[in-house]
C-alpha cells in the first residue's frame, strides 16, 4: 500500500488540445460536404477552407505495433491528428489535396482499407467474444474478420442504395447494437447449474431478479440452498451467468447465431427502428463461420438489387414487404419470427394491406 | 527466453484474407515485441483462444479488481483454464474515457502505447461500443501502475458496472455541417459533472449519455442512451435555390422529386415549376432527410438547441427501448444552458437512483411508473411532443381534468401562445 495515491478525477479530457487545427479554427463553421471518391470526405467551410477526410477500416483490436503505425501515417500526412469513428474506423484529415493519394496510398500500402463512407457496408460494430467476454457464445472478433474478408468491395465502394450497418454480439444481450444486418449469437438452451457451487458463489436474490422472465427460483438441491430454472420460460439469454457463474450458459453444440435486420438509428424520412429476426440456427462455425457469411450476402445482394437510393434495409422491406423479403433472400419463415414479448400485437397486421 | 508458442490452426486461419487480421497483430506481439512479458502473455492468451475455437466456448469470468479510490472502470478477467494458460490467467481490460468526439494527436497515443506496453499486453480498442478506449489485458497489479501513469497525464478511467457511464459525441461542430450544438461541450459538461457517480457504482443500473449534433443521430443515441441530446432547430431551414437548381440541372427533376419530396415523411416540401423548393416549415420535423441529399442548397436554421429523450437502452431486461422526449426543444448557448441540463440530469439520476429498482435502467423505471409520474417526478410538464399519440385505452380515472386543462392554459399563456 506504500505507493497509494490519489486519483485525478480528470473525467472526459476536454479535445480541443487533440483536433486537428482546421477543424479548431472552422468550428460550427461548416457550410457542406462533398465525396470525391470512396472512403474520401471533403468539407468545405464557409470562409473557404478545405478539409479531406480519408477514412480507414483497421482489425480494431490493435496491437501497439498496428497503433504506431497509425501514426506515423499521420504524422507524414495529417500533421499528427487522428479521429475515431463509432464503429472504430480511423479518419486522417488533411488540407492539402495533393496529400489525399498519397496517404491512401500509405494505408492501403500497410495492410488498411480506405474505403467506408456514404453508401457503403460501414466496418462492422462488435462486442468482445471469446477473447474477453465471459459470456460469450462465439467470438466477434473473429465472425468480424471472416465476414469483412468477404465484403471488403462494398466497403471499399459505395455502391449500396443507402449506408448499410452491420452489428454483431456474441450473444443476445446484444452489446453490438441494432443494425441493418445484425449477427447475434443466440443460445438456445436454458442454463446448466452446478447446485454444489451455487450458495458459496451466488448471491440468490439478485440473480432471481436478474432474470427477464421470472424463471429462477431459489430451491434446495440436495439439501443446500440452490437455485432452479423453469425452462419452459427461460428464454436463454445468459444474464444469470455473470452474477452466478455456476449457471453455465456457454454451450458449444446449442449456441447458434441468428440474423436480425432492419435496425435503423437515424430518424431521417422515418423514426428510428429496432432490428427484427430473419434467420437462426445458423451454426457457429469457426474460424470462418461460412454459414452466417452466405446469409449476410445474399440479404445484401437483394437489398442492393431491389431497394432505390436512400432507402435503407428497413425502407426497402417496408416497400416491398416482409412476404416478398422473406422470398427474396430464401429464408425460410416459422413460428418464431412471431414474436411474443409485450407489445406483439403491434406488430400483427390488423388490415387488409396483403402484397400478392 | 525462447518461448514454446502455442500451435493456433484455427486462428491461423484468420489470417488468410485482405482485411486486417487481429490475430497477426496478437502474433506481432508474441514474436516481435521486445518485453518478454508480453511475448509470454500473448501467446497464453492465443493458446486459450484457440482453445475457444476448438470447444466453442468462452473460458473467461469475473471477479472484481478496481485501482485504489475507485470502484469500477475494470473489467475483471479470470480464466477458467489458467492451468494450461498461465501467463494470461488474469487478463484485465482498463476503459479508459477517450476525449469527447474521439479526437487524438499521434502524440498522445504514442504515449498511451508507451504506458500500456510497459504495463499491460499491448492491445487496445479504439473504443468499445460503450465509448472507451479498451486497454485489452494485463494483471491486478500492472492495472494500478497503468492507470497511475497515465492518470497522472490526463486520462481516467470510465464507468463499469452500475454507474453513470463514459459518454459519448459526435464529430459535429468539428466538421460536419449539419452539427446544431457544440457536441464536444455538452459531453463533457453532462458527464463531468458526475465523475463521483462513474467511478463509485452506487446507482441501480448503468446510465449512459450520448450526444449527437443533429437527428441523424451518428452515436445512436436515442437507441443507445439513457440521456440523449440530440441538435435541432426551430426557425426556418436555410434553402440556397441557386444550388436547388443546380443539383436538378445535374441529376434531374425527376430524381429530386422521387428522392427529396415525396420521401419527406411529412410532406413538408414541394417543388415549383421553375424548380424552387418551397418549405412548409411548420410541418417540418428536423429528420434531416432533405439536408442530407442537399447538403449544399439546405442548412439548418439558425435558431438551435437540443432535444432531449430518456430510457433508451438494449435488450435486458424487458426489451429494447429507444429513448422518450422529455425536453423537446432546448436552448444550448450560455452557461446558464449548460447548467440547466446537467441540472435536469441530476433530477433525473437522483428520482431514478431513489425508485429504480436493483439492476433496471431509467427507461424500464420510466415504462413500470409510467411516463406522467416520471414527468411529476422531476418537474417537468407534459407536451404532446413527448407522444406518438394520446391515450388509447379508457381505463383511466379523470377527476383532476379540469385542473390540469387550467394549468395547461396558464403554461400557454406564459409561452406567449
Ligand atoms: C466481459 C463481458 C462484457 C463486455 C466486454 C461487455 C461489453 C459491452 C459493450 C462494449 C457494450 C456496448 C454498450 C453500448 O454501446 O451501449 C455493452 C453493452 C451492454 N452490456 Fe455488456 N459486456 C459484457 C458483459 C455483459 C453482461 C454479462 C451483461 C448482462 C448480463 C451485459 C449487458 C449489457 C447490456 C444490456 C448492454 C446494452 C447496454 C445498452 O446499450 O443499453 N454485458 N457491453
Ligand atoms: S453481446 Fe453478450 S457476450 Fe457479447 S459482449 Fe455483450 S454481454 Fe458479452
Ligand atoms: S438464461 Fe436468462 S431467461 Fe434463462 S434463467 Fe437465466 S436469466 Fe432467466
Ligand atoms: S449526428 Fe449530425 S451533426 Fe453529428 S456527425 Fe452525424 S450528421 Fe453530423
Ligand atoms: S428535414 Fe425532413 S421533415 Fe423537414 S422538410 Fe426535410 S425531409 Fe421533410
Amino acid at each position: 500500500m506504500a505507493d497509494m495515491r490519489e486519483p485525478i478525477e480528470s473525467g472526459c479530457p476536454d479535445p480541443w488540445q487533440y483536433m486537428h487545427p482546421m477543424m479548431r479554427k472552422n468550428f460550427g463553421q461548416w457550410k457542406y460536404h462533398d465525396h470525391p471518391r470512396p472512403g474520401v470526405l471533403l468539407h468545405v467551410a464557409y470562409s473557404g477552407d478545405k478539409i479531406w477526410t480519408v477514412k480507414a477500416g483497421t482489425q480494431r483490436i490493435l496491437d501497439v505495433f498496428t497503433l504506431r503505425k497509425l501514426c506515423d501515417i499521420g504524422d507524414e500526412f495529417a500533421e499528427g491528428y487522428v479521429h475515431f469513428t463509432l464503429r472504430s474506423n480511423i479518419e486522417y484529415m488533411v488540407t492539402d489535396e495533393a496529400k489525399v493519394q498519397p496517404l491512401i496510398d500509405a494505408l492501403e500500402g500497410s495492410g488498411f482499407i480506405v474505403g467506408g463512407t456514404q453508401n457503403s457496408v460501414a466496418m462492422i460494430s462488435h462486442t468482445q467474444g471469446w477473447l474477453h467476454c465471459d459470456i460469450p457464445g462465439t467470438d466477434a472478433s473473429g465472425v468480424v474478420k471472416s465476414m469483412m474478408d468477404e465484403l471488403i468491395d462494398e466497403f471499399r465502394n459505395a455502391n449500396m442504395p443507402n449506408r448499410v450497418h452491420i452489428t454483431t454480439s456474441c450473444c443476445q444481450i446484444n452489446c453490438g447494437g441494432q443494425g441493418d444486418i445484425a449477427i447475434n449469437v443466440q443460445h438456445t438452451k436454458p442454463p446448466k447449474i452446478n447446485h454444489d457451487l451455487v450458495a458459496n458463489v451466488c448471491e440468490r436474490p439478485s440473480v432471481v431478479a436478474r432474470c427477464p422472465v421470472a424463471a429462477i427460483r431459489p430451491a434446495m438441491v440436495n439439501g443446500k440452498p440452490s437455485l432452479e430454472v423453469d425452462e419452459r420460460k427461460c428464454i436463454c439469454c445468459g444474464a444469470c451467468y455473470p452474477p452466478c457463474p455456476p449457471m453455465q450458459i456457454n454451450d458449444a453444440e446449442h449456441s447458434k447465431l441468428a440474423i436480425w435486420v432492419g435496425g435503423n438509428h437515424s430518424n431521417a424520412r422515418g423514426k428510428p427502428t429496432f432490428q427484427k429476426l430473419v434467420a437462426a440456427g445458423i451454426p457457429n462455425n469457426p474460424p470462418r463461420w461460412p454459414e452466417a457469411t452466405a446469409i449476410v450476402k445474399r440479404i445484401l445482394k437483394a437489398y442492393k438489387e431491389g431497394a432505390r437510393d436512400w432507402e435503407r434495409v428497413n425502407e426497402w422491406i417496408e416497400r416491398i414487404g416482409w412476404p416478398r423479403f422473406f422470398e427474396e433472400v430464401e429464408l425460410p419463415f416459422t413460428k418464431y419470427h412471431i414474436d411474443t414479448w409485450r407489445g406483439a400485437r403491434a406488430s400483427f397486421n390488423s388490415s387488409s394491406y396483403i402484397r400478392f | 527466453m525462447a518461448i514454446e508458442k502455442h500451435s493456433t490452426p484455427m486462428l491461423d486461419q484468420l489470417e488468410t484474407g485482405p482485411w486486417p487480421s487481429f490475430i497477426s497483430g496478437i502474433k506481432r506481439l508474441r514474436d516481435e515485441h521486445p518485453e518478454p512479458r508480453i511475448n509470454a502473455m500473448t501467446n497464453d492468451l492465443l493458446g486459450q483462444l484457440e482453445h475457444s475455437y476448438e470447444t466453442r466456448k468462452g473460458y473467461w469470468k469475473g471477479g472484481t479488481v478496481s485501482v485504489f479510490g475507485y470502484g469500477g472502470g475494470i473489467i475483471p478477467r479470470f480464466s477458467e483454464v489458467g492451468k494450461a494458460f498461465p501467463k494470461s490467467k488474469e487478463f484485465h481490460t482498463l476503459r479508459v474515457q477517450p476525449p469527447a468526439g474521439n479526437h487524438y494527436s499521434t502524440g498522445m497515443l504514442r504515449q498511451l502505447a508507451d504506458s500500456w506496453e510497459k504495463w499491460g499486453s499491448g492491445l487496445v480498442t479504439f473504443h468499445g461500443q460503450t465509448g472507451n478506449i479498451m486497454f485489452i489485458g494485463t494483471d491486478t497489479q500492472n492495472t494500478q501502475h497503468f492507470f497511475d501513469e497515465i492518470n497522472e497525464y490526463g486520462w481516467d478511467l470510465g464507468g463499469a458496472g452500475p454507474c453513470v457511464r463514459t459518454a459519448m459525441s459526435c464529430v459535429g461542430a468539428a466538421r460536419c455541417e449539419m452539427s446544431c450544438t457544440n457536441e464536444l461541450k455538452a459531453h463533457r459538461a453532462l458527464v463531468n459533472n458526475f465523475v463521483d457517480d462513474v467511478h463509485r457504482p452506487a446507482l441501480p443500473y448503468k446510465f449512459k449519455f450520448k450526444v449527437s449534433g443533429c437527428a441523424n443521430d451518428c452515436q445512436n443515441a436515442i437507441e443507445r442512451s439513457d440521456f440523449a441530446v440530440l441538435g435541432t432547430w426551430r426557425d426556418d431551414m436555410k434553402v440556397d435555390q441557386a444550388e436547388v437548381k443546380n443539383y436538378i440541372a445535374d441529376k434531374g427533376r425527376q430524381y429530386y422529386i422521387d428522392n427529396v419530396i415525396t420521401r419527406c415523411p411529412t410532406q413538408a416540401l414541394s417543388l415549383t415549376d421553375d424548380n424552387a423548393l418551397v418549405v412548409n416549415n411548420r410541418d417540418c420535423v428536423r429528420c434531416m432527410h432533405c439536408l442530407n441529399v442537399m447538403p449544399k442548397a439546405l442548412h439548418p436554421g439558425d435558431d438551435k438547441g437540443v432535444t432531449i429523450l430518456i430510457g433508451g437502452k438494449r435488450t435486458l431486461k424487458i426489451g429494447d427501448l429507444m429513448g422518450t422526449v422529455v425536453v423537446p426543444f432546448k436552448k444550448l448557448e450560455t452557461e446558464e444552458d449548460y447548467g440547466s441540463m446537467v441540472e435536469l440530469a441530476e433530477t433525473i439520476i437522483d428520482f431514478w437512483a431513489e425508485n429504480g429498482l436493483e439492476h433496471e435502467r431509467c427507461g424500464e423505471m420510466i415504462e413500470r411508473i409510467g411516463l406522467a409520474n416520471f414527468l411529476d417526478g422531476i418537474g417537468i410538464e407534459p407536451d404532446p411532443n413527448m407522444l406518438s399519440h394520446p391515450r388509447q385505452s379508457s381505463y383511466v380515472r379523470l377527476d383532476g381534468w379540469d385542473e390540469a386543462a387550467e394549468a395547461w392554459f396558464e403554461r400557454q399563456a406564459e409561452a406567449g401562445k
